[in-house]
């Protein structure tokens, strides 16, 4: 067993270990913490597939940003633990009956008991690249050529998720007090300033 | 040397997990999207490797649109599920039958 099988087995490990604690924590903060590490635990599996780039964009977007996003509504919104639990032992069976399927049914495709091809060493092409490859380098090389009209449409589609979300969340509050600017530059000196003709007071 | 079929299982197992978490949370919305997020990564696991395998870095182009809309769609799930409970005071997937679907 050499270092890059003990590295993979361990990251592994631990992506399936905080994948199940996604789904079986009681608390959904914790859920939400475990997903943070199953993430961590991917990213370092993709520095070991060389896929560097994306092992950064997901610790620095997915973590930082989404997973924080998720934390917090999480924390804002208060559920009531026990209610949201109902259920959670009856669908327990059917569950892990499926799972199990599932994986039995994908690991006879691709696991070693599968076609030759995927365990194989035929599929094989994985170039070992030296220190001055730059992953980065090579998919902003790509990006912005072969594939700049659906890097187009992507922008497209983050510029529709920011103005849903905040066409969603925004409410106006009845009470509030603010002001108009379109009706503050229009206003005229006539219509609020009045001078009035008085004779100066004197002193009793 | 680690093989190829051994990220495809591992995306595959945690594939399965996700499936079985939406069975076993499917009253607490927050969990269901999480199961997403979970079902998304073990896709992105599958095309990070078969790009390494095979040595063509589409497959990594196609991780980073995935994240896009992974994105995009946490974002917008949860700007909805915030707006259900300000209105309801519930998450709960049960009592969201105003539809009756």
């Amino acid at each position: 067993m050499t270092f890059i099988d003990l590295v993979f087995t361990f990251f592994a490990g631990m992506l399936l270990l905080a994948g199940l604690g996604v789904i079986s924590s009681r608390n959904p903060v914790h859920s939400v913490l475990f997903l943070v590490l199953s993430f961590f635990s991917c990213s370092a599996l993709w520095l070991l597939l060389e896929a560097e780039f994306l092992a950064i964009v997901l610790v620095l977007v997915y973590v930082g940003a989404v997973m924080v996003l998720f934390l917090f509504v999480v924390m804002m919104l208060d559920i009531n633990i026990t209610q949201m639990r109902q259920g959670f032992v009856r669908y327990l069976p059917i569950g892990a009956l499926i799972a199990l399927v599932t994986v039995a049914q994908m690991v006879w495709v691709v696991g070693p008991f599968g076609p030759e091809i995927f365990s194989g060493e035929q599929l094989n092409q994985a170039v070992k690249h030296g220190a001055d490859y730059s992953n980065t380098k090579e998919i902003g090389g790509v990006l912005y050529t072969d594939y700049v009209f659906p890097f187009e449409i992507a922008s497209v589609i983050l510029l529709v998720a920011i103005v849903a979300a905040i066409a969603l969340t925004m409410r106006r509050r009845e009470m509030t007090k603010y002001q108009t600017p379109g009706k503050q530059v229009k206003v005229r000196k006539q219509d609020r300033l009045r001078v009035i003709k008085m004779d100066a007071e004197s002193a009793e | 040397m680690i093989s190829l079929s051994s990220y495809l299982i591992l995306g595959s197992i945690l594939f399965a997990i996700s499936i079985a978490g939406i069975f076993l949370n499917r009253k607490n919305v927050v969990v269901l999207l999480m199961c997403i997020e979970l079902m998304l990564l073990s896709a992105n696991i599958n095309f990070v490797a078969f790009s390494h395998y095979l040595n063509d870095i589409s497959g990594q182009v196609f991780v980073f649109f995935i994240l896009t809309v992974a994105a995009a769609e946490a974002a917008i799930g949860l700007a909805i599920l915030v707006t259900l409970f300000r209105n309801r005071r519930t998450i709960d997937v049960d009592q969201l039958d105003a539809m009756k679907g």
